[in-house]
């Protein structure tokens, strides 16, 4: 999928709310608006609580989440209409916060199932063991891992190298990774980072990449930083915005009252 | 929970059951043994051993007159293997262990003869020897078995259940010293049939015997598998998986009986349920008698319930009457389909049914990997996908009616 067309992401006065515990639906994202497109890295940063994973969740379909209003469109296309699994053939990939342990089924049938899902065709024998060993190799994974089941046991560090090993290996348009970076150490830090920035070269990827910390944006530089705050983006701006948020944390952001 | 006794070196924390209020059996040893129909009288319901069989869907099948009915045959018995028959009184004299409840006690009564199955001392037999048992039209039919493993002999023996019949049997497994013996039932019955059975497995010295049951058909199958040893250092394991699916009840009943020193047990069973009614239910009985130094047990049930409507009980119960043990443990757990995993394997491109199927055979695959039979693991995996693949639209229908 390494062409030159240009995918464009397009989010729209986007709301979500939650059915709470009581029943009730509460608001969590009110009004965002951004788009994607292939080849840009957009980072959300926010505290903790601010809607960052719902986004992505929303994105990506999770049935807990209800789009209220606003439009999600991928090169046209509206989003919404599609089911989970349609979204990701029609090409987003959501990088899990929380990857889900699935006993029983092994990494390499998963993968395998995955691919000849997105591709709409089992892919050659030889050519993806190959391409498994390889990409597995790059994140350094132990070619172990694919006998076991997706996620079971596995360390927070391992789960999000899986993450990335399926992003290399379905090849989406656009990629939400959602604290792709938390419970890394620097090592796993600079291999996951390089996953990505790999994905980004090969393949013109439009990366959505959700973070609390600017540490990742040393490896994956973006193009476009966007202040999260209250379901909202409260600020947009180049790279510099990271490093000034570094400094001085979100509290301008905060209102008084809160 | 009636039949623990709880120990230092156990603890009773992982029943899943809560049952109504019985009357428990001081011990699980304490269970009435006999070849006398009388010594069991007709069920109400409300026995410790009956409490979760249907007992009014059993018709005529703990009547104690015989029918003269019986299964058709179909064997394959490789070189050294035989098949025979003794008259019943030979085999009480055997000294096979006796029926436990009323079934058992009714099929030894009314069988007419025990079919002997025997595979002679220290012979190999690579190929599986296989017995398929059909029933043509639902009659009551009662079955007597023995199967005599000689000392140091290896075999593996496939019983097959299919067609039509309400059907109990008793089945002696008796193992020699040193034999290595697996024994597969697989419970393919028509959706009408109904089975009790009894299987009675004796462990030699030094043995070490397997005992799998796959029961995916039948309305009623209640299955009760004890395991005893006749000397120290065999090792039992007990392997099942089952299917259920609406209206069907699926009951698997174990009882491993540790008295010689030394010797091992492993359960593991996993079931999954879906449509309305499905019901299941497993009991786990360990008893480890005071002289039974040095054993190690454990036992693991898990049901996955994929859609409402469904139900699995699941009871496992350890009494520990000796410290000197070198493991005693249970787990037993009923969950609901994880709507996070679907959806995991959804937002990578899985349609939902595929991704269903995939999360299922995953719940069954540790299990299904353990039976070790290439022919029969192949075919369960082949038959749960079949069932997963007719019951599609239902499953999709009801996750769409609680989404
Ligand atoms: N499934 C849910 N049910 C109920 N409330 C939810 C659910 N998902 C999110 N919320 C609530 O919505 C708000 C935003 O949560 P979200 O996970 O999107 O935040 P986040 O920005 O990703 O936070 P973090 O940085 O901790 O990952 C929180 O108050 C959270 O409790
Ligand atoms: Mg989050």
């Amino acid at each position: 999928m390494s062409d030159n067309t240009i995918h464009t992401l397009d989010i729209r006065d986007l709301h979500v709310s939650v059915e709470g515990e009581d029943g009730t639906a509460r608001e969590i994202l009110s009004g965002v608006t951004l788009t994607v497109r292939s080849g840009e890295t957009h980072a959300i940063m926010g505290p903790n609580g601010s809607g960052k994973s719902t986004l992505a969740y929303a994105i990506a379909g999770h049935p807990k989440y209800t789009v209220t209003s606003g439009s999600i469109t991928l090169d046209g296309e509206d989003v919404l209409a599609m089911g989970v699994d349609e979204r990701a053939r029609a090409g987003l990939f959501l990088a899990m916060q929380y990857p889900v342990e699935i006993p029983g089924v092994t990494v390499s049938n998963f993968l395998r199932t995955a691919k000849t899902a997105v591709d709409g065709e089992a892919p050659k024998l030889r050519t993806w063991v190959k391409e498994v060993n390889s990409a597995m190799a790059a994140l350094r994974m132990d070619p172990a891992f694919a006998q076991r089941g997706v996620n079971e046991g596995f360390s927070g560090g391992e789960k999000k190298r899986h993450e990335i090993l399926q992003l290399e290996l379905l090849q989406p348009k656009i990629a939400v990774l959602d604290e792709t970076d938390s419970g890394l150490d620097v090592d796993a830090l600079k291999i996951v980072s390089e996953g990505v920035n790999r994905v980004r070269e090969s393949s013109n990827l439009g990366v959505l990449l959700i973070t609390h910390y600017t540490r990742i944006l040393r490896y994956i530089k973006p193009d476009f930083v966007h202040v999260f705050i209250d379901g909202r983006i409260a600020e947009q701006g180049g790279p510099e915005l990271a490093d000034q948020l570094e400094d001085e944390g979100y509290d301008r952001f905060l209102t008084p009252t809160a | 929970m009636s039949l623990l006794t709880p120990s230092p070196t156990q603890s009773p924390d992982a029943h899943t059951h809560s049952g109504e209020t019985m009357v428990p059996d001081a011990s699980r040893a304490e269970r009435t043994r006999s070849y006398a129909v009388a010594d069991f009288p007709l069920p109400n319901g409300r026995e410790e051993e009956w409490r979760f069989t249907p007992i009014d869907r059993l018709g005529s099948l703990l009547r104690d007159e015989p029918t003269g009915a019986c299964l058709d045959w179909a064997e394959s018995l490789p070189a050294g293997v035989t098949l025979t028959t003794m008259s019943v009184e030979e085999w009480q004299e055997s000294g096979a262990p006796k029926p436990a409840d009323r079934a058992a006690a009714v099929a030894a009564a009314h069988s007419g003869g025990v079919a002997v199955l025997t595979v002679p001392a220290e012979a190999e037999i690579e190929e599986p020897i296989r017995v398929s048992l059909r029933g043509n039209d639902g009659r009551v039919v009662h079955g007597h078995r023995l199967i005599e493993v000689g000392h140091h002999a290896k075999a593996t023996i496939v019983l097959q259940h299919a067609g039509s019949a309400a059907y109990s049997e008793v089945l002696s497994i008796v193992a020699g010293d040193g034999a290595d013996l697996t024994v597969v039932t697989l419970q393919e019955w028509d959706d009408d049939a109904i089975h009790l059975g009894q299987h009675d497995v004796v462990v030699g010295r030094d043995a070490s015997v397997r005992h799998i049951a796959v029961t995916l058909g039948g309305s009623i199958v209640r299955l009760n598998t004890n395991a005893t040893y006749a000397g120290p250092g065999g090792a039992f394991e007990a392997l099942g998986v089952y299917f259920a699916d609406a209206g069907q009840h699926l009951e698997h009943r174990l009882f491993v009986d540790h008295e010689a020193p030394h010797c091992t047990s492993n359960v593991e069973y996993k079931g999954a349920l879906q449509g309305d009614g499905a019901r299941t239910v497993w009991v786990g009985d360990v008893l480890i008698r005071a002289s039974a130094e040095g054993t190690d047990t454990y036992e693991l049930n898990r049901n996955l319930l994929l859609t409402d409507g469904a139900r699995a009980d699941s009871v496992p119960n350890l009494e520990i009457e000796t410290g000197e043990i070198v493991g005693a443990g249970h787990a037993a757990a009923t969950g609901r389909f994880d709507d996070e995993q679907l959806f995991y394997l959804m937002a990578r491109g899985i349609p939902e049914a595929e991704a269903r199927r995939l999360v299922v055979r995953g719940f069954f695959a540790s299990v299904i990997r353990r039976i070790g039979v290439a022919e029969i693991s192949d075919h369960l995996m082949k038959v749960i996908e079949e069932e997963l693949r007719a019951s599609d639209a239902a499953l999709v229908a009801a996750a769409e009616g609680t989404a």
